[in-house]
């Protein structure tokens, strides 16, 4: 999961502006009811916090095209992290809110980024707290690529597939919590070397 | 990004920051949902150990702590004075050692003298949660108090809240005083003589707290109305002349709360006196809302048992820091404490635990 960059970090790259995010997430929204042949047994669930604004837009595009809007839930993972006794500070626990029951649902978590997937595993098991869906899938905004992953984990639907380096760290801003859109890539300023 | 508690231990509401209160209050906000799901619990607390030291009765704050540490997937063992070596005759030190042989990751403390707490702060490695102790705090409650009035009115500045009745005996009393007062309210104390004596005015510095003599006085467009118990184990040194006399002039009944506002909350700690402290029709009514705090004490309780014992080594590592300062060390943490207390009344011992604490509000922002 991303955490919003702090100051010393520099920008490398600008990947994606507003209108390339939109076209990527037009794109997924088309993928993701083809492949679940239309929104019938849809329900997104956005991981806390920017993959939640990035569901209710899969939503609206699913919508436009099904005539149907797929019910939308929020999941916050904090609790099921298996890095709490070693982050120090505990995280800031956000608010779960999954409306209709999961059971027989072909549920979608949707995040920004995906890169060791410690997240998805921990959404994973979350989810099957609140009941047995019928199928899960992932859509991400941006995949670092598959050799920083931890677990066998991937996604089902990629806006934009970004090699990245581990030092290296992907920026996703979006209108609700940054004030615009974009994706970048920014870097610690290697003087300093960590 | 991330807040955190400056302290690694919950001693009092004293010595808080208004954002520490505020911090936990949101906490407790986001755990009340768990509870409604259908499996009633989070793997936060998987492999931490929480124990329940009680030294005086108490039914619902001791099962909260406990469904809380479940909740959590903690495992929650119960200690109660009557069934434990207290009764051989050990002190608390010793049983708090022989606790912490067993590697504790929190101890929640309830004791009938004031500063047991902050006493097994001093010893343990555990963080330390106090859920009572005397006559001087007891922080979750003012912390569930406080969670269900915000929901209610949204928040505290310019709020007035009367507090009624034994104030003297009242730890919930004095933690609910310094958490209003620090979060903006305007608190008005009021009780017989014998039990709300006008010193308490000066309980807190430079913020809106006052007693006073007729209850009707408190309760005068009062936003919240709380009512204390009479603690009747605690009257045998005749503060009363009678608990019927009490219910007349000191009574929360229906026609007394009509001269707070409209849309006013009542509220108490339980357990009641039905006819006592309260008429039944005034805790049975609309607008009193003792339920839902016992449903918000659950989720305060699950939030600070998250936010002291959720993060990094609450029991392995460096007792003095739990955050951004990596400097202090467990011999700098033993030797700070216990000699700014020594002369400290019995009533009033935060302060001096304040400082076991290690990082101060200040160096933690």
């Amino acid at each position: 999961m991303l955490v919003s960059a702090p100051m010393e970090f520099v920008e490398k790259a600008r990947i994606m502006d507003g209108m390339r995010i939109n076209r990527a997430l037009a794109r997924l929204a088309s993928e993701i009811v083809e492949e679940n042949h239309g929104a019938g047994h849809l329900y997104l669930v956005g991981i806390q916090r920017r993959g939640v604004p990035l569901a209710n837009r899969l939503a609206d595009k699913i919508a436009d095209l099904e005539g149907e809007r797929p019910p939308v839930g929020v999941l916050d993972i904090t609790l099921y992290r298996d890095d709490l006794s070693t982050v120090g500070a505990n995280p800031i626990v956000n608010r779960t809110d999954l409306p209709s029951d999961v059971e027989g649902r072909n549920v979608l978590l949707i995040d920004d980024v995906l890169y060791t997937g410690r997240t998805i595993r921990a959404a994973l098991d979350q989810l099957i707290d609140f009941g047995r869906p019928r199928r899960v899938q992932l859509a991400v905004l941006i995949d670092r690529g598959k050799e920083h992953r931890e677990l066998p984990i991937q996604a089902d639907f990629v806006g934009k597939f970004v090699p990245t380096k581990k030092s290296e760290i992907i920026k996703v801003m979006l209108d609700d919590f940054d004030g615009e859109e974009a994706v970048a890539i920014v870097e610690r300023p290697t003087a300093e070397g960590e | 990004m991330k807040a955190q508690l400056s302290q690694r231990h919950l001693l009092g509401i004293r010595g808080l920051s208004a954002d520490e209160i505020t911090h936990i209050l949101d906490t407790a906000e986001t755990f009340r949902e768990i509870s409604e799901r259908e499996i009633k619990k989070v793997p936060t607390l998987r492999g931490r150990t929480v124990i329940n030291l009680f030294f005086e009765p108490s039914t619902r704050t001791r099962t909260s702590f406990e469904i809380a540490g479940k909740r959590l997937s903690a495992d929650v063992i119960n200690v109660s004075s009557s069934s434990s070596s207290v009764t051989k005759g050990e002190t608390l030190l010793d049983t708090a050692r022989n606790l912490e042989a067993m590697s504790p990751d929190l101890i929640v403390i309830r004791h009938p003298s004031a500063g047991a707490p902050h006493q097994l702060a001093r010893v343990c490695r555990a963080s330390v949660v106090n859920a009572g102790d005397g006559a001087h705090e007891h922080p979750t409650q003012a912390l569930l108090d406080a969670l269900t009035i915000r929901q209610q009115k949204g928040s505290f500045e310019g709020l007035r809240v009367a507090i009624l009745g034994d104030l003297l005996h009242s730890r919930v009393a004095r933690s609910n005083a310094h958490l209003l007062t620090t979060l903006g309210a305007e608190v008005a104390l009021a009780g017989p003589g014998t039990l709300a004596p006008p010193e308490f005015a000066s309980l807190v510095e430079g913020r809106s707290l006052r007693v006073e003599r007729r209850i009707e006085d408190a309760i005068e467009g009062a936003d919240v109305v709380m009512v204390l118990r009479i603690q009747r184990e605690r009257q045998d040194k005749a503060f009363l002349p009678s608990l019927r006399e009490y219910a007349v002039h000191f009574g929360l009944t229906r026609k007394r709360l009509e001269l707070a506002k409209p849309d006013a909350i009542v509220m108490h700690p339980g357990p009641m006196n039905r006819g006592i402290e309260i008429a039944s029709d005034v805790a049975d009514g609309s607008r009193s809302l003792i339920l839902d705090q016992v449903a918000n004490g659950l989720a305060v309780r699950m939030a600070v048992l998250y936010l002291l014992g959720g993060g990094a080594g609450t029991n392995t590592s460096n007792p003095t820091t739990r955050v951004k300062d990596e400097a202090g060390t467990a011999e700098s943490q033993s030797s700070k404490p216990a000699a700014s207390s020594a002369d400290e009344p019995a009533t009033e011992p935060l302060r001096a635990a304040v400082s076991v604490g290690g990082t101060g509000t200040e160096s933690s922002k």
